[in-house]
């Protein structure tokens, strides 16, 4: 049951060249693919762009076959409440069990703002959430 | 252990030492006196074969080259006359003109012996069965290989090149335990195989192979012998030497050269000075009984080490070990020798990356500064940038320990880097000297 909040993100290499993020974000347009939360992580060179897609297989092949390294890679989105100290909760509940945060970005959903979350242990993140009261996004939201 | 000519492989080092010096002298004399090339050659350097001495004065004598037998082309310094040649090899030079080999009985003859001998150290003999997969025709490898093999007794299986197919279909109905050819077709006949069903290993009676004519590399042993269940063994020559001459003993540690075919020196490549055993450098050879075309102090341009002690099979003479890449794809950084092939057989240790990789050279101040471009492995690919970092910090830290100096890693795209060997697009080197 924990499988259906559990969202699969496409994870592409590339080098931090002008114009790969828009050759990225590009090919998934021409291929009818559409983005809904696309995030960069920079290190000196290099860089990973994510993506959530409403095809990541097709994405996924899109994007190989045009010569870019690709992963999937499983996240969790969490609702944010409309209040302050919603992330700092979130940290509290994942930290207490002994989960840690990979990585976070928002995204701003249809009905509230979302937090992409990259975990270590995504069931049991998922089973903590919910039984502390969180809000989790479904993964067919994307679909 | 089968020794094919007991007499001249286990001849007692000092012997082989008197025996290396008297074809030296009989050679010098002869090419003096009635070769105006050599002749000349040695009057340049003001050497004359009264001065060599002792063995050690073939260092006296002059070098010669690759364009030396371009510049003559066709065979204007042979030495013998076009009615004493039985055969002619020619080798398609990567740029400009081909060259020239040829051969008079006595040339193939020896040819064949040193394979034999070669053969024989590498356990094979009479009731082996000895797939020839180097090219036949123009090309040394093919024929070199098969006088060899026919010479020992054994049985050959003359399938050149292609039809992989029908190759692995012969290699298990004839039953073949060698196979003579380059490391990456056999590799390449072992995938071709699987998707036949057939595993060389189960399927198939080969034991050994018979690998050259391309640099491969121990890792490349390693992962051949683990993957085909069967021992390979290096082969070495030029079609400048007569072809594919020398192989390892069953020691599989080192490349014996006999010495009484060929004088190996290793040289300095920038001074030509002569270099002790163990000390890196270009690989020169004289060979010493050659008619038709004798080549002297011939710089064969792959670098080496040589090894002087008598090899663990009871063989006094010397072998070369594993060529470490080409003189001409030399750099140096920071005053130290680095060799493209070097940081390739790193590479291919190293599954987070993939083989293919350029190295960009450049001044910092006063320094070089080396920076080796690799691209991410499809099954190392994170999307944690921390994993990445590792993957670069590991590389950084294993060419640091193979090549003695820092390098800076930078990881690229896949397919982004020159597919192709060749040093112009592997190496830039921005340094303004
Ligand atoms: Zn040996």
């Amino acid at each position: 049951m924990e499988d259906a909040y559990i969202i699969k993100q496409i994870s592409v290499f590339s080098e931090n060249r002008p114009g790969r993020l828009a050759a990225i974000a590009g090919a998934l347009k021409d291929g009818d693919v559409n983005i809904f939360a696309f995030s960069i992580a920079e290190a000196d060179g290099f860089g990973v762009v994510r993506a959530l897609v409403d095809a990541p297989e097709k994405a996924h092949r899109i994007l190989t076959d045009q010569g870019f390294r690709v992963s999937y890679t499983e996240v969790i989105g969490v609702k944010m409440r409309d209040e302050p100290g919603g992330l700092y909760e979130i940290a509290t509940v994942l930290g207490d069990a002994g989960i840690n945060i990979e990585y976070a970005y928002a995204y701003s959903g249809r009905d509230a703002a979302v937090l992409i979350l990259r975990v270590d242990h995504v069931r049991d993140a998922i089973k903590e959430i919910l039984s502390r009261g969180g809000d989790l996004l479904e993964a067919s939201a994307f679909t | 252990m089968q020794v094919w000519d007991p007499r001249i492989e286990m001849m007692p080092r000092d012997e082989l030492l008197r025996l290396q010096y008297r074809l030296l002298k009989t050679l010098v004399y002869r090419l003096y006196s009635f070769s105006e090339f050599y002749r000349r050659r040695m009057k340049d350097v003001g050497v004359h074969p009264d001065d060599i001495r002792v063995l050690e004065d073939v260092q006296k004598l002059p070098f010669m080259y690759k364009h030396d037998l371009r510049d003559n082309y066709p065979d204007t310094i042979f030495t013998a006359s076009r009615e004493e040649l039985v055969r002619y090899h020619v080798s398609s030079g990567t740029t400009g003109k081909p060259t020239v080999v040829g051969y008079t009985p006595n040339d193939l003859k020896n040819w064949t012996e040193s394979i034999a001998r070669s053969l024989t150290a590498c356990g094979l003999g009479r009731g082996d069965v000895i797939q020839v997969s180097y090219g036949y025709g123009l090309f040394t490898g093919g024929l070199g290989l098969h006088y060899g093999a026919e010479r020992i007794g054994a049985t050959v299986l003359p399938t050149s090149v292609g039809n992989t197919e029908r190759q692995i279909e012969l290699m298990q109905d004839l039953h073949v335990t060698a196979i003579a050819c380059t490391p990456s077709y056999l590799l390449h006949i072992g995938e071709v195989a699987e998707k036949m069903g057939i595993s060389i290993r189960d399927d198939t009676d080969l034991q050994r192979g018979i690998l050259g004519a391309e640099p491969w590399s121990d890792e490349m042993r390693k992962r051949i012998q683990d993957w085909l269940g069967i021992r390979a063994y290096d082969i070495y020559g030029t079609s400048e030497i007569s072809g594919p001459m020398f192989t390892e003993c069953a020691e599989q540690n080192g490349i014996h050269i006999w010495g009484d075919i060929a004088l190996t020196e290793i040289i300095d490549p920038d001074t030509g000075e002569s270099l002790a055993p163990g000390e890196k450098g270009e690989l020169t050879m004289t060979v010493l009984q050659k008619e038709a075309l004798p080549m002297i102090r011939y710089r064969i341009g792959d670098i080496t080490t040589v090894d002087d002690d008598v090899c663990a099979c009871g063989r006094s003479h010397p072998r070369i070990m594993r060529i470490m890449g080409r003189v001409d794809d030399m750099l140096i950084i920071r005053g130290i020798n680095v060799f493209p092939s070097q940081i390739e057989h790193a590479l291919l240790e190293i599954p987070e990356v993939g083989r293919h990789f350029q190295i960009i050279v450049d001044r910092k101040g006063v320094l070089d500064a080396m920076l080796v471009r690799v691209e991410v492995a499809a099954e190392a690919f994170s999307d944690k940038i921390s994993d990445l970092m590792s993957i670069r910090k590991l590389v950084e830290h294993r060419l640091k320990t193979v090549l003695n100096i820092g390098v800076d890693v930078e990881l690229v795209e896949p397919g982004t880097l020159p597919r192709f060997e060749g040093k112009s697009k592997k190496v830039i080197d921005r340094r303004e000297l």
